[in-house]
């Protein structure tokens, strides 16, 4: 899409583009391509001498148990925190589609989490969790259910998918709301004539119709799950206990940053490019299919 | 208040050239109608005067300085546009003030100038209002005033009426001419309707395809089109055209429907047989009884298809015997009645005094040899 | 025209939506308002025990006799987390570390947008080579979060001398795809005609970013000034790469360093009032300027 009516001048849009320009070139293209070339090299431990490698460093990364294993966490940890926030989301938007009066007064009460740090809700989640000091933690292990999520990874896995999922529910909601709201009333009626009953509607004729926004929020809460929840893991387990919540973006972390393993990091950050070019493809395609609906 | 020339005006988007040489000189003060169906090049002339565009080649002349390469501000003019483009942000007063700001005129001054253009188009008022606070006349008016404010030595307007209502419509296209009038500011005007064009035009200039096809006073176009597509552009319904061949040693015309028609202004050269166009209005179609026919008429006979009563006149749609359409505006009374039966067939009258020769093959008037 | 900004979508319709007569429990609508009532009572549950922790001392927390109701330690417990900070490690007083969050956030929503309303202003109204280049450039970080180059990131700081500054938290923050691509769609809005009517009054390009692009954006910068100092505020990862210096703690980071592992001896009472602390600034800036959140939600997703 271009426009008829444009300005003369020859330095000018070369000046206005300069700041995003060199902020992208020094901070996004240098370090990616750092990324790729030391994705090939070996370093020895004191940094003095490098090594080209070719692809050992992927081969290395890809056979590695551990890194296999955080492989599988992050699975278990998008798919869950996605399908927890995706359904509470729509159930609560379901509920609120329906009030008419307080309908403002309830959205508000129910966005405002997603304003807080992924961190911030960890620590919320924590103080209600934590086995000693925590109320539903003391009241668990009270009730005989032994609740130690710094011990039981199960439970750790459990408590950073509950404070993972807590904000982005509000996102889901917020969206769903607005795509009930654009159902127009007489699809409905129609549905409601043709004498389909009201738990029937909902799944033959508005889940369906909501399913452009379904999909574009599954994609937005994996994206979310794999990466923006990196302060959710450092705040509340560190990636334990063992490795039981270490998902792929604490490993890079801990392997670039404590390990100082610059080749394996490397590799891992090229393969995490790899997965967010992937789920940008998949977005943006379906993007473009709703624009030529 | 100045003079416009253009001299050999191409425009070429690409591959594809638009503007196929223009050559027009606007005398001081006069308002100049530019018309023609959309996509013959017209708003593109009027945006390559306002330095909105360049042009490939030629050269254009306000007051008789060349300001081919200047940038549109640098023009001393004014436009209006189709939408307006009022700034959306600002009132009434910014809107008009916002060129005059640009050039730094004293705060009094232009305080002085908004007002008084305000005053002169009935907006004084609405000054602190903004655009979308006001109507679509009243909108019309503001993009006028923004242009009058500036006292430009030359007004362009882009179809500035086709936005409004058809009644608002005709209000301003007299509010217009007069302004214009008053101010005496010579102007531009680019339209595709063609009575806009023949109220508002000293002269006009139809395009077609590129190029100027006529550019003549607006009776001028009306009663002497210079080619087919003039003729058949101006003037509503539409000028009926008959095929026919030249005879009689170039002083008639044979229809292909079979009748001759004598000319009533002269002799035509041209080889025996050559193709023509005959033209005629259907508002100079006559009513007759079969067989009527005077001397210097062609009596035709064709079968009605639709008649639209307007009520003091009916516009008849028919078929003559060969295919052709004919149309005619008959004054109601001499219209028989009609019934609803269908294939009523009907005599009529083509007088050659109201004839108009083109040549088939280019299209061009053939008028008679001196 | 455009003039008149189009209404939000979701408003338009609710204005003209009939009653939902279709829905399962419509009928029984209390059961909607209980469902409803839990949900918020489950986003607010931790809040209030935070909050009700921050009123109570060291010791009733550590023991484990969580309170329901707030006590009398809550003007005292604010006292030093504002003043003198928590924790294990008596780090950074909060006032310092809601500063540097607020400076953070502010100058990272702020570079964001005046270098994308630039760049996509010189995206769209002007023509010349590199332009797409340019374009797919800014385009292409989107694919390139912090999360997933944090090692060579970190080493481009190192080498600029940007590690432990302001600059070096910020800077390399404010390069904004999604913040260049919105202003670019709004822009590609805006009439040719309010264009050329610029220039015929003598308006060159800066002024007519300044007169009328700046004043015709005032919504979407709202809008997206909302999201982005969201963003700013909640980073995690890149403060915890870029700064060690306690001056220039962050609150969302230093809230974490303040529980360490977790031990039950923490001074949770000041922990607890600085997380409420924490929650202050970006739930106002939501809560009050819910009209742009959510407007700009949902236009720099789409």
């Amino acid at each position: 899409m271009q426009r008829k009516a444009i300005f003369g001048g020859r330095a000018l849009p070369y000046a206005l583009l300069l700041p995003q320009l060199a902020v992208t070139l020094v901070f996004f293209f240098w370090p990616a391509g750092m990324a790729l070339y030391q994705s090939v090299l070996r370093e020895d431990p004191f940094g003095l001498a490098a090594e080209f490698v070719w692809f050992e460093n992927f081969a290395e990364v890809l056979s590695d148990p551990g890194y296999l294993q955080s492989l599988r966490t992050t699975a278990v940890f998008a798919a869950s925190v996605t399908l927890l926030s995706l359904s509470a989301g729509l159930f609560l938007a379901v509920q609120a589609d329906k009030v008419r009066r307080g309908a403002g007064l309830y959205r508000t009460l129910l966005i405002w989490p997603y304003a807080v740090a992924p961190a911030v809700a960890a620590v919320l989640w924590l103080f209600l969790f934590h086995p000693e000091i925590g109320l539903l933690g003391r009241a668990l292990n009270a009730a005989g259910i032994p609740w130690d999520y710094r011990l039981n990874g199960g439970q750790a896995m459990a408590l950073v998918v509950l404070a993972a999922s807590w904000k982005q529910v509000s996102y889901n909601f917020l969206f769903f709301l607005a795509g009930l709201h654009a159902i127009p009333a007489s699809v409905l009626e129609a549905a409601a004539i043709d004498g389909a009953k009201p738990v029937r509607r909902f799944w033959t004729v508005v889940f369906p119709l909501l399913s452009p926004t379904t999909f574009f929020l599954l994609v937005v809460n994996l994206v979310y799950a794999f990466f923006d929840t990196f302060g959710v893991i450092h705040a509340l387990t560190r990636g334990g206990p063992g490795n039981a919540t270490e998902t792929l973006i604490y490993r890079v972390y801990v392997d670039g940053v404590d390990n100082l393993d610059l080749g394996g990091s490397a590799a891992q950050s090229v393969i995490l490019m790899a997965i967010v070019v992937a789920l940008t493809a998949i977005q943006f395609r379906y993007i473009e299919r709703r624009v030529h609906y | 208040m100045a003079t416009l020339a253009l001299e050999g005006i191409r425009k070429s988007f690409g591959p594809v050239e638009v503007l196929h040489g223009i050559d027009l000189d606007v005398a001081d003060g006069e308002m100049i109608v530019m018309v023609g169906a959309s996509g013959c090049g017209k708003s593109t002339l009027l945006r390559l005067v306002a330095g909105l565009e360049v042009p490939t080649e030629g050269r254009i002349l306000i007051g008789g300085r060349d300001v081919t390469a200047l940038e549109p501000a640098e023009r001393d003019i004014a436009m209006v546009f189709q939408n307006y483009a009022l700034y959306p942000h600002m009132t009434v007063f910014g809107n008009m003030a916002y060129g005059l700001k640009i050039r730094g005129l004293p705060r009094a001054e232009i305080a002085r100038r908004v007002q008084e253009a305000a005053d002169l188009l009935g907006i004084g008022a609405l000054l602190d209002r903004r655009p979308r606070q006001l109507s679509g006349g009243q909108r019309q008016r503001v993009a006028m005033g923004r242009a009058i404010v500036r006292e430009p030595k030359l007004f362009l307007f882009d179809e500035p009426l086709s936005n409004l209502d058809a009644k608002l419509r005709v209000q301003m296209r007299a509010e217009i001419r007069r302004l214009q009038r008053r101010l005496g500011v010579t102007s531009l005007f680019v339209t595709h309707d063609q009575t806009e064009a023949m109220t508002l035009g000293d002269r006009l200039v139809v395009m077609n395809a590129g190029r100027a096809a006529q550019v003549a006073t607006p009776m001028q176009v009306w009663s002497r089109p210079a080619d087919v597509f003039v003729a058949g552009f101006i003037g509503s319904p539409a000028m009926n055209f008959l095929d026919a061949t030249l005879t009689h040693g170039g002083t008639a015309a044979t229809l292909r429907a079979g009748p001759v028609l004598p000319f009533a202004d002269g002799r035509r050269a041209g080889p025996e047989g050559m193709g023509l166009v005959l033209g005629i209005r259907p508002e100079h179609v006559l009513a007759a009884a079969p067989g009527e026919a005077g001397e210097w008429e062609a009596a035709v006979t064709v079968v009605v298809e639709l008649a639209e009563p307007l009520g003091s006149e009916t516009v008849l749609h028919g078929r003559l015997p060969d295919g052709e359409e004919l149309t005619a505006r008959l004054p109601a009374a001499e219209v028989p009645a009609l019934g609803g039966a269908a294939q009523v067939s009907l005599a009529l009258r083509l007088p050659a005094a109201a004839l108009h020769v083109f040549e088939a093959s280019g299209g061009r008037r053939l008028d008679p040899v001196a | 025209m455009p003039e008149a900004p189009a209404p939000a979508p979701a408003a338009a319709s609710r204005r003209s939506r009939p009653p939902r007569d279709w829905n399962p429990i419509h009928r029984v609508s209390w059961r909607t308002h209980l469902w409803l009532l839990l949900g918020v009572a489950v986003f607010c549950l931790p809040v209030w025990i935070t909050l009700v922790g921050s009123t109570h001392d060291a010791s009733t927390i550590g023991r484990g006799d969580v309170p329901l109701l707030p006590g009398a330690q809550g003007p005292e417990n604010y006292r030093v987390a504002w003043l003198e900070g928590g924790g294990r490690f008596r780090t950074t007083p909060a006032w310092l570390m809601l500063r540097n969050s607020i400076v953070m956030a502010v100058l990272i929503a702020a570079g964001k947008i005046a270098i994308s309303l630039l760049s996509a202003f010189a995206v769209v109204f002007f023509r010349f080579p590199g332009r797409m280049l340019a374009f797919w450039m800014i385009f292409v970080t989107l694919m390139l979060p912090v999360e997933v180059r944090i090692i060579p990131t970190f080493q481009v700081m190192v080498s600029l001398g940007l590690v432990n500054t302001m600059a070096g938290l910020t800077i390399p923050l404010i390069a904004s795809a999604t913040a260049t691509l919105l202003f670019r769609q709004f822009f590609l809005t805006i009439p040719d005609e309010l264009v050329e009517a610029a220039k015929l009054d003598g308006a060159g390009p800066l002024r007519f970013l300044r007169d009328v692009v700046l004043p015709l954006s005032r919504t979407n910068i709202a809008a997206l000034f909302v999201i982005l100092f969201l963003y700013g505020w909640n980073q995690y990862l890149w403060p915890l790469l870029v700064v060690n210096d306690q001056s220039l703690q962050t609150v969302v980071l230093g809230l974490a360093r303040m529980i360490g592992n977790g031990d039950s001896q923490n001074e949770w009472n000041t922990i607890m009032a600085t997380a409420v602390l924490s929650l202050l600034p970006p739930v106002a800036v939501v809560v009050l300027m819910q009209r742009w959140f959510v407007r700009g939600l949902t236009e720099t997703e789409k």
